[in-house]
C-alpha cells in the first residue's frame, strides 16, 4: 500500500499534464475513435455509392438507419451514460411525429393547429418543425422526468413504459389527430436549398442532424455536467456526499436524451410521409433500446452501430424469410448474455472515463 | 343505468381482476424470489392458449386442453429458466428486460411459424357454456363465473403453498435472503425452477382460460403482459397479497371505467365526443391511476421489501 | 443509570452539534436522545459496542436517514432537514465504511468530481473538464498530500482496499469541509495501515475537526482528544481518553463484546 505521505502542508503542483481523452473521442488514436470515424464514414459512403450505382432505395434505407440511430442517441445519453432505464422513449418519438405531422397538416389545410389560447399555425419547413418537436417532446419529458425520478429501480422501468403508454392510448382514441389509422403527411416538409423528395438530399439533412447530436452528446459528456452524470449513474450516494444532488442531474439529461429522440421522430415522420401510432407503442421503445444494446451502452457510436445492424438484419434477414424476427430475436439473446459491450465493445474494448 | 348492468359489469371487473392475478402472481413471486423482469410471461400465457386449443381440437375434451396448457407452460417455463433465465440472475434489469424482449420475439415468431397467422378455435366446454340469472335481471355467462371461481381457488392455493407449506417456507426465505437460504442448504437451483415453473403455470392456465373466452392468437400475451405489470407495480413487487388487490383495482378500474367513463362525459357533451373521449381516458385510466400510487408510494402498496 | 457526561471547560462554539436525536425503527429505538458536539481542533470519537446504533447514527448526522426528533447544526445553521448533498455544500464532509466511490473513474477524476461539487458548478455544459484546472490543479495537489499522486490515473475499481481509503479521505477533504465524518476509517486496514492513516489523520486535526467512528481502540486512543461512549442507542458517557479509560460504566458495556 503507498505511503500516505508526509504531513506537510499543500505542495501545489500547477497545471499538470490534461487528461487523456475520453474513449470515444474524435481523431485522438484509440480504437473506438478509429471505429467511430469508420462508421460515420461508411455511413456517409454507402448511399452515395449506392446513388452513383443508380439504386436510389438505398439511400433511403441509409436515412432510416441515420433516423432511429439518432433516436438511439437521445436514449443512449438517458439509459447508457445516465443509468436510467426507460423504456417509454417511444413517447417522445412518437411526440416528435405527431408534432411534425400536425403542424404539416395545418400547413397543407391552411388552418391553425390551435386556436386557443394562442393561434398557431402549420408549418411545412423542417427546422421550425424540428424545434417545435423537441419543445414539445422536452415539456413532456420534464412532466415525465419529474415523476418518474421519484421511482427508482423497476419501478422507474414501469412508470415511464406506463406514460408511453398512456400517450399511445390517447393517440388511438383521439379522433383528431387520426386514432388508429395515425395522420398522412400529404407533402414533405422543405428545407432552404434543397429538394427534400431526392433521397440523397433527405439523407444528407438526416445524416447532418445525427453528427450534430453525436458531436453535442460528446461534448457534453465531457463537460462537468457529463462527469456527474456519468457517478449519478455509477454510485448516487457518492454524487450526494460531494454534494451534487442527483435527481436534477438525472432530470436535465432525461429532457436532453427526449428531445434527441423526439427531433428523430419528426424527421421520422417525413421519411415515412406518415405518422403511425404505432411510433408510441413499447415496441417501438424496446427497438430503440434495442439499437442502443446491440451498439453498446453507454458508447458514443453505439446507436449508430446498432441501428445499422438492425437495419441490415431486418433487410438481409427480411429478404429471406417473412419470420425474420426470429433469428434477429436469437441474435439480439446471444448479444445480451455473451457480447455485453455490443458491436463497440467487441471491437474496441472496455469504455474508458479517463 | 340499470341493476342488471351494474352486476355484470362489476362481474366483468371481478373476472379480469382475477385473471390478472394469475399473470401478476407468477411475475411478482419471480421478481421477489429472484428479482428477475421477466417480459417473456406474456409468452407464456400465449403458450398456455395454444396448447389448450391444439389438445381440445384433437381430444375433443376442453379438461384436458387445460391441464395440457397450464402444464406445457409450465414445462416451457422450466426450460426457459434453465436455458435463459439462469445466466441473468445478479444482471443488471437492462440486460433482464433486452433477454427477455428478445424471447418475446422468438416466442411470437416461433408460434407463427408453427400455427401460422390465424387464430385458432377454441370452444368452452358445454358443461360450462350456459347462463345463470342474476338478482337484477342480469344474466351472466357460466364460465366467467367459473373463471372467477378458478381464479380466487387459485388465490386461496397460493396462500395456503406460501404461507403452510416447506415450498412456501423456502420461497418466502429466499425473498428476504437469497445468500442465507443458500448458506442453509437449500438447492437455491431448483427451488428457482420450481417458482419459474409455478408463474409460468398459472399464466398458462389463464391463457388457456381466456383463450375459450376471446380468442388464440399470437401476441394476446402482450397486452396483458403491461397490464400485469402495472398491477405488480401498484401492488408492490414482490408481493402476493399486493398483487391480489392490485389486480383486482386494476380490474375494476379498467371495466367500470369503460363503461362509465363515457356516459359521465354525455352529461357533457355529445354522444360522439363523448365515447371518444371517454374511451380514450378510459384507456388511460390504469396508467394515470398506476402513476398517481406511485408518486405518493414509490414502491406501491405492499411493497415486500419496504 | 448512567454517569453524568463530564463538564468540559468554557468551549468554543461547536462546528457539528447533534441535539436530542432520536430514531426508532418499530419498536427498536435505534437512536435515543442523542446529543453531541464537535469544536474546533479535535478530534471526537465515538465508540460502542455492535449493535450500539453508530451507523444510524452516522446516518441520520449525514443526511441519508431523517431522524424522528431532534436537531443537528453545522456551523451556526441548523441541517435537520437538508438532503445529503445540501449538508455537503454546506460543509459536512463524510467517508463510508465501505468505500463508495466512482469505480469506473480514475482516482484523480473522483477527487476532481469532489472538487467539482465543492465549487458547485455542475451544470456546465460548456467547459471540457479534462483540461479544466480549477479542478485538475486541487485535486492533484490533493491527491499528493494523500500520497496517492502516483496513482492517480488509475482506476478506482483497480486500487487496493488501502488505497480506496484514502482516496475516500481525499475526497471527503477535497470537500474543504467545515466537519469530516468518518465511518470506520481503519476498517479492513492491517496494522501498517492503521498507523500510517493515523498519523495522516492526526496531522488534520488543525485544519478540519472530525467526528471519528471507530472500532480500532489504538487508533481511538491515539486520535481522540474527546471519547463519546454510545451503548443501545444512548450516549452513556462522553470525556476525555483516560477517563473513559477508567469509568466503570464504560467497562461494563464492553464486557462480553470486543471494544
Amino acid at each position: 500500500m503507498a505511503e500516505p505521505g508526509n504531513a506537510i502542508p499543500d505542495s501545489p503542483r500547477s497545471g499538470g499534464s490534461p487528461l487523456p481523452p475520453l474513449g470515444g473521442g474524435l481523431g485522438r488514436g484509440s480504437v473506438e475513435s478509429w471505429l467511430n470515424a469508420a462508421l460515420a464514414v461508411l455511413l456517409l459512403a454507402a448511399p452515395l455509392a449506392a446513388i452513383g450505382l443508380g439504386e436510389p432505395y438505398y439511400a433511403n434505407l441509409a436515412s432510416r438507419v441515420a433516423i432511429l440511430a439518432l433516436a438511439g442517441v437521445g436514449l443512449n445519453l438517458a439509459l447508457g451514460y445516465g443509468g436510467m432505464i426507460s423504456f417509454g422513449h417511444a413517447a417522445f418519438f412518437g411526440i416528435g411525429g405527431y408534432v411534425a405531422g400536425i403542424l404539416a397538416q395545418g400547413a397543407f389545410n391552411a388552418a391553425p393547429v390551435i386556436s386557443w389560447p394562442v393561434e398557431v399555425m402549420g408549418s411545412d419547413s423542417m427546422v421550425p418543425i424540428w424545434l417545435a418537436a423537441m419543445a414539445v417532446s422536452g415539456v413532456a419529458a420534464v412532466a415525465i422526468g419529474a415523476i418518474s425520478l421519484r421511482t427508482s429501480g423497476v419501478y422507474f422501468i414501469m412508470i415511464t413504459l406506463a406514460f408511453a403508454q398512456m400517450i399511445y392510448y390517447f393517440a388511438i382514441s383521439w379522433p383528431a389527430y387520426g386514432g388508429e389509422d395515425g395522420l398522412s403527411i400529404t407533402v414533405r416538409n422543405g428545407f432552404p436549398g434543397l429538394d427534400t423528395y431526392d433521397p440523397l438530399s433527405f439523407f444528407l439533412i438526416c445524416y447532418g442532424v445525427l453528427m450534430l447530436a453525436l458531436a453535442l452528446s460528446w461534448r457534453i459528456m465531457g463537460t462537468r455536467f457529463g462527469a456527474a452524470l456519468m457517478c449519478a449513474r455509477m454510485n448516487p450516494e457518492r454524487l450526494a456526499t460531494v454534494g451534487i444532488e442527483p435527481t436534477p442531474v438525472k432530470l436535465a439529461a432525461f429532457v436532453i436524451s427526449a428531445m434527441i429522440t423526439g427531433l428523430a421522430g419528426a424527421l421520422f415522420a417525413d421519411l415515412n410521409g406518415f405518422v403511425s401510432p404505432s411510433m408510441l407503442s413499447w415496441h417501438t421503445s424496446g427497438q430503440i433500446m434495442i439499437f442502443v444494446i446491440l451498439g453498446g451502452v453507454g458508447r458514443l457510436f453505439g446507436p449508430v452501430a446498432g441501428a445499422a445492424l438492425y437495419v441490415l438484419m431486418e433487410h438481409v434477414l427480411g429478404g429471406l424469410t417473412v419470420h425474420w424476427q426470429l433469428p434477429l430475436g436469437l441474435i439480439l439473446l446471444g448479444v445480451v448474455l455473451f457480447a455485453r459491450g455490443g458491436l463497440v465493445g467487441m471491437v474496441a474494448g472496455g469504455a474508458r472515463h479517463d | 343505468m340499470t341493476t342488471a348492468l351494474l352486476i355484470e359489469q362489476l362481474l366483468n371487473g371481478l373476472q379480469f381482476g382475477v385473471m390478472l392475478f394469475l399473470m401478476a402472481a407468477g411475475l411478482t413471486l419471480v421478481f421477489g424470489v429472484m428479482g428477475l423482469i421477466n417480459l417473456a410471461h406474456g409468452s407464456l400465457y400465449m403458450a398456455g392458449a395454444f396448447v389448450c386449443a391444439t389438445v381440445t381440437g384433437s381430444t375433443g375434451s376442453f379438461w384436458l386442453g387445460l391441464g395440457a396448457g397450464a402444464l406445457a407452460a409450465a414445462a416451457l417455463g422450466a426450460l426457459v429458466e434453465i436455458g435463459v433465465m439462469r445466466r441473468l440472475y445478479g444482471r443488471g434489469h437492462l440486460d433482464q428486460v433486452l433477454a427477455t424482449f428478445a424471447l418475446i420475439l422468438i416466442f411470437s415468431e416461433g408460434t407463427r411459424m408453427v400455427f401460422g397467422a390465424q387464430p385458432l378455435w377454441l370452444d368452452m366446454p358445454k358443461s360450462l357454456s350456459g347462463h345463470v340469472s342474476l338478482p337484477g335481471g342480469a344474466v351472466y355467462p357460466v364460465f366467467r363465473l367459473a373463471i372467477i371461481g378458478a381464479g380466487l381457488a387459485v388465490a386461496a392455493g397460493l396462500y395456503v403453498l406460501i404461507q403452510r407449506t416447506r415450498l412456501g417456507m423456502r420461497i418466502r426465505a429466499g425473498e428476504s435472503d437469497r445468500e442465507m437460504i443458500a448458506a442453509l442448504g437449500v438447492d437455491i437451483a431448483r427451488l428457482y425452477t420450481v417458482v419459474f415453473a409455478l408463474g409460468a403455470g398459472l399464466a398458462g392456465l389463464a391463457g388457456a382460460m381466456i383463450g375459450a373466452l376471446q380468442s388464440v392468437e399470437v401476441g394476446m400475451g402482450e397486452p396483458v403482459l403491461i397490464l400485469a405489470f402495472v398491477t405488480i407495480v401498484i401492488g408492490g413487487i414482490g408481493s402476493i397479497r399486493g398483487a391480489l388487490v392490485g389486480a383486482l383495482l386494476v380490474g375494476m378500474v379498467d371495466t367500470m371505467g369503460r363503461i362509465f367513463l363515457p356516459v359521465l362525459f354525455g352529461l357533457f357533451t355529445d354522444p360522439a365526443s363523448a365515447t371518444s373521449i371517454g374511451s380514450a381516458l378510459a384507456s388511460m385510466l390504469i396508467y394515470l391511476m398506476m402513476a398517481a400510487i406511485l408518486a405518493v408510494r414509490p414502491k406501491g402498496l405492499f411493497p415486500a421489501h419496504g | 443509570m448512567t454517569e453524568p457526561v463530564l463538564p468540559n471547560p468554557v468551549l468554543p462554539n461547536p462546528v457539528l452539534e447533534v441535539r436530542g436525536l432520536t430514531k426508532s425503527f418499530g419498536a427498536l429505538k435505534a437512536t435515543d436522545e442523542v446529543s453531541l458536539a464537535l469544536i474546533p481542533g479535535e478530534i471526537h470519537a465515538l465508540i460502542g459496542p455492535n449493535g450500539a446504533g453508530k451507523s444510524t447514527l452516522v446516518a441520520q448526522i449525514a443526511g441519508q436517514l431523517t431522524q424522528d426528533t431532534g436537531e443537528i447544526w453545522l456551523g451556526g445553521r441548523e441541517i435537520s432537514g437538508l438532503s445529503v448533498a445540501g449538508r455537503a455544500r454546506l460543509g459536512l464532509g463524510r467517508t463510508f465504511q465501505v468505500s463508495s466511490l466512482a469505480l469506473e473513474f480514475s482516482a484523480l477524476r473522483n477527487v476532481m468530481l469532489a472538487v467539482q461539487g465543492r465549487l458547485g458548478s455542475s451544470f456546465g455544459f460548456v467547459a471540457p473538464v479534462r483540461r479544466d484546472a480549477r479542478l485538475l490543479d486541487p485535486a492533484r495537489a490533493v491527491l499528493d498530500r494523500f500520497g496517492l499522486a502516483e496513482r492517480a490515473e488509475v482506476t478506482a475499481a483497480a486500487l487496493s482496499h488501502g488505497e480506496r481509503r484514502q482516496l475516500e479521505l481525499a475526497m471527503a477533504f477535497a470537500l474543504e469541509p467545515k466537519v469530516l465524518l468518518l465511518d470506520e476509517p481503519m476498517a479492513g486496514m492491517g496494522a501498517g495501515g492503521t498507523r500510517a492513516l493515523t498519523k495522516v489523520l492526526g496531522a488534520m486535526r488543525d485544519t478540519v475537526p472530525m467526528l471519528l467512528i471507530e472500532h480500532d481502540m489504538d487508533a481511538v486512543f491515539a486520535l481522540a482528544d474527546r471519547i463519546s461512549v454510545l451503548a443501545e442507542g444512548r450516549v452513556i458517557f462522553s470525556g476525555p481518553p483516560d477517563a473513559v479509560r477508567a469509568s466503570a460504566i464504560v467497562r461494563e458495556v464492553y464486557l462480553g463484546g470486543e471494544g
